[in-house]
């Protein structure tokens, strides 16, 4: 089991008053929110805020915490003394007001759990289990075609549990999946709470998303642009040809309808945005053709730009 | 301790999905009273005429979740919650912004 040392956590010195205390947590939990917060790790962060103010706002517990000194590193291997809490009285209570959440290894072996503590024994104490919130990322492949993942959700105490889950075709970055009764499980025979599930977009080379739109650049030359073309294009769902209109333009945009991420009743496309590539000329004989096309097709593409 | 995997059927929170007057404070675990506090608040705006009729979005049901945990997380009272679910939205779509530059 690690040490966690409470006060490195909050920021502040081991003489600190209450009041720098609070004050200390309440500005951490405001900056490592999970809803306000996109830092990697805040939500673990946030937990250890709540477990570290959890301890250190209460004078009994923190007075206990203290005994064992400041020789304790963090995440140092730790055991402790089996008369460790002689003389002190929290265990199994007063636990009000701080975030809900898994506390460490290290908080339970020392204060005791909160969901096996307070509500022991009393049969008509019911509460629905909480909400449980996770991000997951998958691929825009796996968001058009649907796809099933494997989630591994931790439970506090060191145990986890494997879910199964069925992504339907057609999710879109933001949206969320609710995964009845897979949140915390409810106390004193309530029902369990709900797993939502945020749907976030794996970076990927070719196709970016927009909503439902799906978006891609395709380099083209100037020929295909200037006289028209049937092209290969990559979609989501394969390959497919796209006719070039003759007199395209680099920027211009092309949709391929229905090949975005769709779903039986929202479609969504492929938008298709051309970039010219201009081959560059090795040998004299092609330089010769550029000379050749600037002297039979003298064009000002600066016109507008009155220059 | 690891669980044998189980499947599970989900439920999309889509842009078509609407729920209820019912539906939203039985999801989110929160009083008719709460919902009609942030409504007061235009913090949800829901179609229909009377309570009954009354359907909300998916949007809404992540609203409601967000001021329950800022309210009990940070203690920020329903203004400030309205203020900071503004600005949470507007900053989501900035980085969407960003992120297609």
């Amino acid at each position: 089991m690690e040490f966690k040392d409470y006060y490195d956590i909050l920021g502040v010195s081991r003489d600190a008053g209450q009041d720098d205390i609070k004050r200390a947590y309440r500005r951490l939990a405001r900056k490592y929110h999970p809803d306000v917060s996109r830092e990697e790790g805040a939500e673990k962060k946030f937990q250890e805020l709540g477990e570290a103010y959890e301890v250190l706002k209460d004078p009994e517990k923190r007075a206990a915490y203290d005994k064992f000194g400041s020789n304790w590193k963090h995440g140092q291997d730790f055991q402790p003394p089996p008369d460790w809490s002689d003389g002190f009285e929290f265990r199994g209570g007063g636990f009000t007001g701080a975030p809900e959440g898994d506390y460490s290894d290290f908080f339970e072996s020392l204060f005791g759990g909160r969901s096996h503590g307070a509500a022991g024994g009393r049969t008509s104490f019911k509460i629905k289990g909480e909400d449980q919130h996770a991000r997951i990322v998958i691929s825009l492949a796996d968001a058009y075609h649907g796809t099933r993942k494997t989630l591994t959700l931790s439970r506090g105490g060191g145990q986890t549990r494997n879910l199964e889950v069925t992504i339907p075709k057609g999710v879109i970055e933001g949206q969320r999946i609710r995964l009845e009764g897979q949140g915390m499980e409810g106390y004193g025979g309530a029902p369990a709470g709900d797993l939502f599930l945020e749907i976030a977009f794996a970076e990927d080379p070719i196709f970016r998303a927009e909503k439902r739109d799906i978006h891609m650049e395709l380099p083209v030359t100037p020929w295909e642009a200037a006289l028209g073309a049937s092209i290969t294009v990559p979609t989501l769902g394969g390959k497919v040809q796209l006719k070039i209109p003759a007199g395209s333009q680099g920027g211009n945009k092309l949709r391929l309808k229905g090949k975005g991420l769709s779903t039986a009743r929202r479609k969504g496309d492929q938008i298709v945005t051309l970039r010219i590539v201009v081959p560059e000329p090795k040998t004299e004989e092609q330089k010769e053709l550029y000379r050749r096309m600037a002297e039979t097709m003298p064009v000002n593409p600066r016109k507008k730009l009155g220059v | 301790m690891t669980e044998k995997g189980t499947s599970i059927t989900c439920t999309v929170l889509d842009e078509d999905s609407r729920y209820s007057f019912g539906d939203l404070c039985r999801l989110c675990g929160v009083t008719a009273e709460m919902i009609l506090d942030m409504i007061d608040e235009g913090l949800l705006s829901p179609g229909g005429r009377t309570p009954a009729e009354w359907s909300f979005t998916a949007v809404e049901i992540k609203r409601v979740q967000t001021t329950v945990r800022l309210q009990r997380d940070l203690r920020v009272n329903l203004p400030g919650c309205a203020l900071a679910l503004q600005l949470l939205e507007e900053l989501e779509e900035l980085r969407r912004l960003y992120r297609l530059r």
